[in-house]
């Protein structure tokens, strides 16, 4: 296993990759962190000089649309990910090896990279009865996750299912399926989330790790900054007719046509924290409210939970934004003109107040103050 | 012993456990008994993972519905939720606009084609393909191989040289990563070096390509994973060019969904057939993972022609079932009635008051059951052998009119062949002619295997058929997508219940819903993983996985890739089918309507 003392670049350079190409994919990663050019070479100097990092990727309760979404990454391509980037030498979902073969990997890599591997986790442990409601190779997978989890250097919670529990965890929670931070202590552990996380932004948290050596920067609930600050509502292109009062009434109504805000639809994103508004799914084609359907709020905790989809947010207050939005609308409908500039008005003291009520870590908003 | 629908079963050689199986969706067990001759005698399938997600349904709004169903699974995503909202549909007696109808298909057809192609690809090639072996393919020759197949433009010397020099490379690191203990140099391996290294050109493509093809879901449905749906249509606009168009589906949007279309036609017709016709000429005596395919098939149907007309004539995918391998009758296949459609627990980790008996999916009842059978070797914290005998799987046992039924695309490829019906026949005949093979050819592993890459191609033209339907509809002046008459619950009748179906990637999936005031009051899902990884019912039938894996050699035992070959041929996905759970009515009475 000499080959673990490689490093990244020495990889890519073996595996046919130009110098040139290298140090565009540096600019490309740097970029897509949003961390400007003047980086690309601290990128390429942390890459040229640091390992490749052994991955092991578990499932436990899910329904593998994090590994979906992983491989969907456009920047970097996911195939430069598993060939060039990390060993991802654990992943039921793709890896060669099955039954005690499969396993092995588990034990060697735990030994030999003992507190460097990564372990990423899609979906999650039920704790009902044992455990005995996800049994992967014979064992409950609470017992794997923590032998595997006591060793890594960091823990990955990809998703929803591992960051917050996600649909099995919905009420009345049959299976106890319960979040891996709960039950993984001594190692620190990054939450994801998303049903599923947006490819790039996964791909991103890896790279970043990788480039930097260490986690991202996170929020109090431990996600990181860097795509989960801001509400999808904060930098939604459809944010000037929530300011105007324009409001989609009823699906593939006039105004939906006219691509106006989905708030009334039940629109999430206000109380969302996610990078869909800017980074966009499947290379930036779109997003969910780009469609034409409001965001469920998939990243955001027991999201399922939170009442019907389609009811309108009624917890905007202390502003009572949905008031603020159908009077806004009301007027609109009698003065066209003049009601813009009052409801630009109202959204913006809209957005102090909630700012501020920020600070109070209500509803999870602690890093929405990233305006 | 001989089960009942006439496969021998011998538990007394070696017993070999593969647990986990990978390059499946969710969390799936087999354990198989040898005899001295390494060839399977006895097989066990089991679903390892259980969630309840009917229960969590229980009390919902059913518009909500198909968001929670389409997290039963991530692989084949937005079958469950257009099955979800079909169901609905079906019990508060909407309809859907034209557009609403042709875009659905869409969504399922693009769900086809990339789904398809990740399986070949990513989850069942390396059953036929040696990585390893590739590193000496000459890549001068592997050129000349690709050339003789297929016009696709990446097969010069310098592209297979540059691609050895890396997988080289990536070998020779000692970090395999995923390919790390894979069964290279197996003996079951047939493949010369150049058609590895051509395969594996071709994985990595895939890879690439396969994010192209779901940008379709992303236009129409916002994201993929997991796009949107809406009950009463599809939740996109079209404005083609108003006041706004940028804001809904408009030219830009459409012009990107036809160029994928195009691609995808291309890659399928010049990668993956070429490739799995290729792959399969050198496994033609590799005949082995019939099963229960040359008996029992089912399959739903799917894709109405017309919008809102489900019956059998409208179905661009065939309907029916056939029992007893008599090609002649194609019976019908009927969701609601109660005889027909039947679940039974008595090797399932689940409890019935009458285990002898099935029941429909409207009145199905469940409570999680979990006992190990007295043969069992280890324990809750560690289970080293199963005890088939008693309860083994998370899965239920399905059964159309008493019969175990194999589904998925192998099933949909016979019963449209049995029905004469041009569009399966004649790439079947063709496939086969092109490999001097007979009929009964397709009952086997490679049978499955080839159904599902002429399945892709059927797919990724119905989706230009579909799309360009799509454009006459629009040019005809029809932008409607969505119905809304009865979006809200006051229009809804007091109680009401519905059944909807699919045909998923993997086979014949259904749900069934039950709504009372305006909330589901009970919420059932049959998905294709149950019906071909179902443990044995009360009469002792074994389902299509097991049966599949019977009378084939190992060569050896440690090394089993010819059970992963089988299986995966199935395209498996745990999380789909072991999810199941139905309250019984002490515990429906307890759940908060909210």
């Amino acid at each position: 296993m000499s080959g673990t003392q490689e490093t990244f670049y020495d990889v890519m350079r073996r595996q046919g990759i130009s110098r040139r190409g290298f140090l565009k994919f540096c600019a490309l990663t740097s970029a897509s962190l949003g961390l400007g050019a003047s980086f690309a070479p601290r990128i390429a100097e942390a890459l040229e000089t640091k390992p490749r990092i052994p991955v092991i990727w578990l499932h436990g309760l899910e329904c593998t649309c994090c590994t979906e979404s992983f491989i969907r990454s456009a920047h970097p391509l996911v195939k430069d990910v598993v060939l060039s980037m990390i060993s991802l030498d654990y992943d039921d979902t793709i890896m060669a090896a099955a039954g005690h073969q499969a396993e092995a990997i588990l034990e060697e890599v735990r030994t030999t990279h003992k507190g460097r591997y990564v372990l990423a986790v899609e979906g999650n442990p039920p704790l009902k009865d044992g455990g005995i409601y996800c049994m992967p190779g014979g064992r409950p997978f609470v017992d794997t996750l923590k032998d595997m989890a006591a060793d890594a250097q960091a823990v990955i919670a990809w998703g929803s299912c591992a960051s917050w529990g996600c649909v099995q965890a919905a009420r009345p929670n049959p299976t106890q399926a319960t979040p891996v931070d709960k039950v993984v202590t001594g190692t620190p552990v990054l939450k994801v989330p998303g049903c599923p996380p947006i490819a790039e932004v996964m791909t991103g948290v890896l790279t970043y790790m990788l480039t930097f050596d260490r986690l991202p920067e996170v929020d109090r609930q431990g996600r990181p900054k860097m795509f989960y600050s801001q509400r999808i509502h904060d930098k939604c292109y459809r944010r000037p007719h929530f300011d105007a009062g324009q409001f989609v009434e009823k699906f593939d109504d006039e105004n939906a046509r006219k691509g106006y805000c989905l708030y009334k639809m039940g629109c999430k994103g206000p109380t969302t924290y996610n990078a869909c508004s800017t980074v966009g799914w499947n290379t930036g084609t779109s997003f969910p409210i780009q469609s034409g359907h409001g965001c469920l709020g998939c990243s955001e905790h027991d999201f399922w939970d939170k009442g019907p989809f389609y009811q309108r947010l009624t917890s905007l207050e202390p502003v009572a934004a949905e008031s603020t939005a159908d009077s806004v609308g009301g007027t609109l409908a009698a003065v066209a003109g003049g009601a813009v500039a009052a409801h630009g008005a109202i959204s913006i003291a809209k957005r102090g107040l909630e700012k501020r009520r920020a600070g109070t870590g209500s509803r999870g908003g602690e890093s929405g103050d990233a305006e | 012993m001989q089960t009942p629908n006439g496969f021998n079963l011998d538990n007394s050689g070696r017993r070999v456990v593969v647990d986990p199986v990978t390059r499946i969706e969710g969390h799936l067990r087999l354990e198989v008994n040898v005899d001295e001759g390494n060839v399977i005698r006895n097989a066990v399938s089991t679903g390892t993972m259980w969630r309840g997600l009917e229960l969590i349904l229980k009390g919902r709004d059913p518009r909500d519905a198909w968001a929670f169903t389409q997290r039963i699974c991530g692989v084949c995503t937005g079958t469950h939720a257009l099955t979800s909202v079909r169901a609905v549909e079906d019990a508060l007696a909407i309809d859907i606009p034209e557009n609403a109808n042709l875009i659905r298909n869409i969504m399922q057809l693009t769900l086809y084609v990339q789904d398809h192609l990740v399986h070949f690809y990513h989850l069942h090639a390396l059953d036929w393909v040696d990585v390893v072996s590739a590193l000496e393919a000459d890549p001068k020759a592997t050129s000349a191989l690709a050339q003789s197949i297929s016009n696709w433009p990446l097969s010069s010397p310098g592209y297979f040289r540059d691609l050895k020099t890396r997988l080289k490379a990536f070998v020779d690191s000692g970090q395999l990563g995923p390919f790390r203990n894979g069964y290279w140099g197996h003996p079951a391996y047939r493949l010369p070096p150049e058609a590895n290294l051509m395969a594996v050109a071709h994985y990595l493509e895939a890879l690439d390509f396969q994010k192209e093809i779901v940008k379709i879901h992303a236009i129409f449905g916002g994201k993929n994973p997991h796009p949107n749906w809406l009950v009463g249509g599809v939740p996109c606009a079209i404005n083609l060019s108003g006041t706004g168009a940028v804001g809904a589906v408009n030219m830009e949007r459409l012009n990107l969904v036809a160029g994928i279309i195009d691609q995808s036609i291309a890659f399928i017709e010049q990668v993956y057939l070429p490739d799995l016709t290729a792959i399969a000429s050198f496994y033609k005596d590799w005949t082995h993972g019939g099963g229960l395919s040359g008996q029992n098939l089912l399959s739903y149907g799917d894709m109405p022609d017309r919008a809102n007309d489900y019956s059998a004539d409208s179905l661009m995918l065939p309907r029916g079932a056939i029992i007893g391998g008599d090609l002649s009758t194609v019976h019908e296949v009927d969701l609601k009635d109660p005889e027909q459609i039947q679940e039974f627990v008595s090797h399932s980790w689940y409890s019935y008051p009458d285990e002898a008996k099935g029941l429909h999916p409207f009145d199905g009842v469940t409570e999680p059951a979990f006992k190990l059978g007295p043969a069992t070797q280890g324990d809750e914290r560690h289970i080293k052998q199963l005890d088939e005998a008693a309860k083994y799987s998370w899965l239920k046992a399905p059964r159309w009119r008493g019969h175990a039924m194999e589904v998925g695309p192998l099933a949909r490829y016979v019963i449209g062949y049995a029905q004469g019906d041009p569009e399966f026949k004649e790439p079947v005949t063709k496939l086969l002619r092109d490999l001097e093979l007979p009929v009964a050819a397709l009952f086997t592993t490679l049978g499955r295997t080839a159904a599902r890459g002429l399945e892709c191609q059927w797919a990724a033209h119905k989706l230009k058929y579909s799309f360009d339907k799509l454009m006459a509809n629009l040019k005809a002046g029809d932008l409607n997508t969505a119905n809304t008459d009865k979006w809200e619950p006051a229009t809804w009748p007091t109680t009401s219940r519905g059944a909807g179906f699919t045909e998923a990637p993997r086979g014949a999936l259904g749900h069934w819903v039950e709504i009372a005031q305006g909330k589901i009051a009970n919420y059932q899902c049959v998905v294709p993983t149950t019906w071909n990884g179902s443990p044995r019912d009360p009469e002792g039938n074994i389902g299509a996985f097991e049966a599949a894996l019977l009378d084939t050699p190992l060569a050896d035992p440690e090394q089993p890739l010819e059970i992963l070959r089988t299986i995966h041929s199935f395209d498996p996905c745990l999380a789909c089918s072991t999810h199941v759970m139905t309250p019984d009515g002490q515990e429906k009475a307890t759940v908060t309507v909210r």
